[in-house]
């Protein structure tokens, strides 16, 4: 055997500190499509960059995991690549670190040379009526983690025993949950959707969904994949009203092509319709806005909603709902309101502006903090698809270099990045989830899916994640058996010896 | 040795268990050329790109009449450099781009389900190309900054009269949208 007498850092999976590079360190919290694509980007740009990914959950990717519909699993398909990323060899995924409350921004602040938040939209917009508290009536983020499997939405129980449902909002989140209530459960069981939610639609009574926005057919918020999806729905029509529609088909020819798309699909189903035959219906209700949910006559829950009819003032994407002073009432028992996700503060001592809901920034450089830089739906807002926040975190990171290229971070402090928080996390009693232990809990989550004839069946309990990593028998360095343990310390020692490695 | 039997034996124990794709660069055999391969038969799970138009495996092996069929295609990265690479009738303009390392990402894996790989087409080019699917031209009103050229690469399948097409990559920018479109909230 030949032996390279270069000098060559030896790293172990899941342990760092061994590794003697005096790079830039970057820290990122995170671990969803943001997080992930702007590891992705500096990994790439600085061959001596190390970066780390926390994350709240023990497991990691964040909306790919628990927002992307169960019925769309190529969009999941980027897991791979966040994979790629995590396994790479300077970079290190902390799962179950609660950053905010388990450690500051200003402790990471210390360890790092630079933190990046992309820590998303954990909340959600209300509508602000009242009787939204009403059992009957969920936000969409909710009604979606709970079919996904977040664990804070597992206790949702949604009552799925009425006949029609009512959505607010328009957009792709709207589509997919009027979606899952009507497909087919044979189509369902085949998906990651938790088994108590498909338990729960195979009994749902739900046979008419109406998504509701307060402007018209040119401003609705969906694209046209989602759109098809619901045309094409098994033993489903079509149900629009032709009002709605009165004048778009004039302002066709000058609408921009995914727009123009869009529309004429939109036409095409509210004019077609589909087989009278079929059970179950769904349809767009125009120019309404909620503003009051109806209790029951023993006022314990949603019975219907209150609508005010608008007009729209201007055109286009600025046309404006404005009200009319008419109403209409809709009888319903399930309200589900998709009007938007919303960031809230990680810690006292990152801005953050209330109003737009985001950590006020330029270009991904925080205001006023230097170190500190965002990306995702916490830098811009929550909108957009994967391939968006995949382009804006490419931006936020082309910055960092940039940054780090002008002088700007000091990469002349050595700082001690994970070695340091994972010391300070054990103090505090964290067990943080390493990715190769995440890897243990996805073996575990295919195999139960095995069995249900499903790609996964996602653990839904974070206590029983932790405990998934804790009994498997060969892990991380720190967990191995003694007899282990010895054997790679001889192993190292003869290595490092023989090849003068601590120079 | 019994150290390198014992890190060997260790490393494919590892991978068993967590199973991974090995990940050579981290094993200390391999970065010190030492590494004999000896990993108990473990394979990597093999990346194939499932694209509508058929499975495109990497690393196919070509056979005389292939050479024949070489197409030479120019990507443009998203700063201006022109990457000229070689191609085979067949392959996948996608695939293509991660074999030589152009920075062209393909989020969903070529199944039609994002716009990541999005690329202009050179106008002679263009025309020669079938008509997008209904399900591509789907996705292509997601990306931003569409041109009248624009294709998914994963959708690009080479044949020998896309010989000389060059494909650019968009640039990214903070204004996504070419028409002032802004994504509405979710």
């Amino acid at each position: 055997m030949s032996y390279n007498k270069k000098h060559v850092s030896v790293t172990l999976p899941g342990v760092r500190g061994l590794s003697s590079s005096s790079g830039p360190r970057v820290c990122i919290v995170g671990g969803g499509p943001a997080g992930f694509y702007t590891a992705q980007q500096l990994l790439k740009a600085r061959q001596d960059a190390a970066v780390d990914v926390y994350e709240r959950l023990p497991v990691p990717f964040g909306l790919v995991r628990f927002g992307v519909a169960p019925d769309h699993p190529e969009v999941k398909n980027v897991i791979n690549t966040f994979t790629q990323t995590a396994q790479h060899e300077r970079c290190s995924f902390h799962g179950n670190v609660n950053v905010g409350k388990d450690v500051t921004i200003d402790e990471l602040r210390q360890a790092y040379h630079a933190v990046v938040l992309s820590y998303g939209a954990e909340g959600n917009r209300s509508m602000g009526i009242p009787g939204e508290d009403l059992p009957g009536v969920f936000s969409a983020k909710d009604f979606v983690g709970w079919y996904n499997g977040l664990p804070s939405n597992k206790e949702l129980r949604p009552d799925l025993s009425c006949e029609t449902a009512v959505i607010l909002g328009q957009g792709n989140v709207a589509l997919d949950v009027a979606r899952i209530l009507l497909a087919p459960v044979e189509m369902l069981k085949e998906t990651d959707i938790t088994q108590n939610a498909l338990k729960a639609l195979a009994g749902s009574k739900v046979r008419r969904v109406l998504i509701v926005g307060r402007r018209g057919p040119l401003q609705i918020a969906c694209t046209i994949k989602e759109l098809r999806e619901m045309v094409n729905l098994p033993n489903s029509r079509a149900d629009m009203l032709p009002a709605d529609f009165e004048g778009i088909a004039e302002a066709l020819k000058d609408l921009p092509r995914p727009r123009k798309r869009l529309t004429e699909l939109m036409m095409k189903a509210a004019k077609e319709g589909g087989d009278d035959k079929a059970e179950k219906c769904w349809g767009f209700r125009f120019f309404r806005s909620p503003v009051e949910v109806i209790a029951g006559a023993d006022g314990k829950r949603a019975t219907g909603i209150r609508l005010a009819l608008n007009k729209l003032e201007g055109s286009g994407e600025s046309a404006r709902a404005e009200v009319t002073g008419q109403m209409e009432d809709v009888d319903c028992g399930l309200i589900i309101s998709s009007i938007g996700y919303k960031s809230i503060p990680i810690d006292p001592a990152v801005p953050f502006d209330p109003r737009r809901a985001i950590v006020p920034n330029e270009m991904g450089r925080v205001q006023d903090t230097a170190g500190l830089y965002c990306s995702g739906w916490v830098k811009r807002g929550p909108t957009g698809v994967i391939a968006t926040t995949m382009n804006d975190s490419f931006d936020t990171a082309r910055v960092l270099i940039q940054d780090m290229e002008a002088g700007k971070l000091d990469l002349s402090v050595n700082k001690p990045g994970a070695q340091a928080i994972t010391a300070l996390l054990q103090t505090r009693g964290v067990r943080t989830v390493l990715f190769s232990q995440w890897e243990k809990i996805n073996a575990e989550e295919e195999k139960r899916g095995k069995f249900l004839g499903k790609p996964r069946e996602k653990l839904l309990d974070v206590d029983e994640m932790l405990k998934i990593w804790t009994d498997a028998r060969f892990m991380s360095f720190e967990n191995c058996s003694f007899k282990r343990k010895l054997c790679w310390i001889l192993c190292f020692m003869h290595l490092f010896t023989k090849y003068r490695l601590y120079q | 040795m019994a150290a390198s039997a014992a890190v060997r034996s260790a490393v494919s124990l590892t991978q068993r268990f967590v199973r991974v794709s090995p990940d050579c660069s981290i094993c200390p055999l391999y970065r010190l050329n030492a590494c004999t391969g000896a990993t108990d038969g473990f394979t990597a799970p093999s990346r194939r790109l499932r694209t509508s138009i058929g499975v495109c495996q990497s690393g196919d092996s070509s056979s005389p009449e292939e050479e024949e069929r070489v197409v030479n295609v120019v990507y443009i990265d998203r700063c201006g450099q022109r990457i000229p690479v070689q191609a085979r009738a067949g392959e996948n303009a996608l695939h293509l781009a991660h074999k030589h390392g152009v920075d062209l990402e393909g989020a969903c894996e070529a199944s039609l389900a994002c716009s990541t790989c999005h690329v202009y087409v050179s106008s002679e080019h263009y025309e020669k190309l079938p008509e997008p699917e209904e399900r591509e031209d789907d996705m292509l009103d997601m990306a931003p900054m569409l041109q009248e050229n624009s294709r998914l690469g994963c959708q690009i399948v080479l044949t020998p009269e896309l010989d000389g097409m060059e494909l650019t990559l968009p640039k990214v920018t903070r204004n996504f949208y070419v028409d002032g479109h802004v994504p509405k909230p979710h």
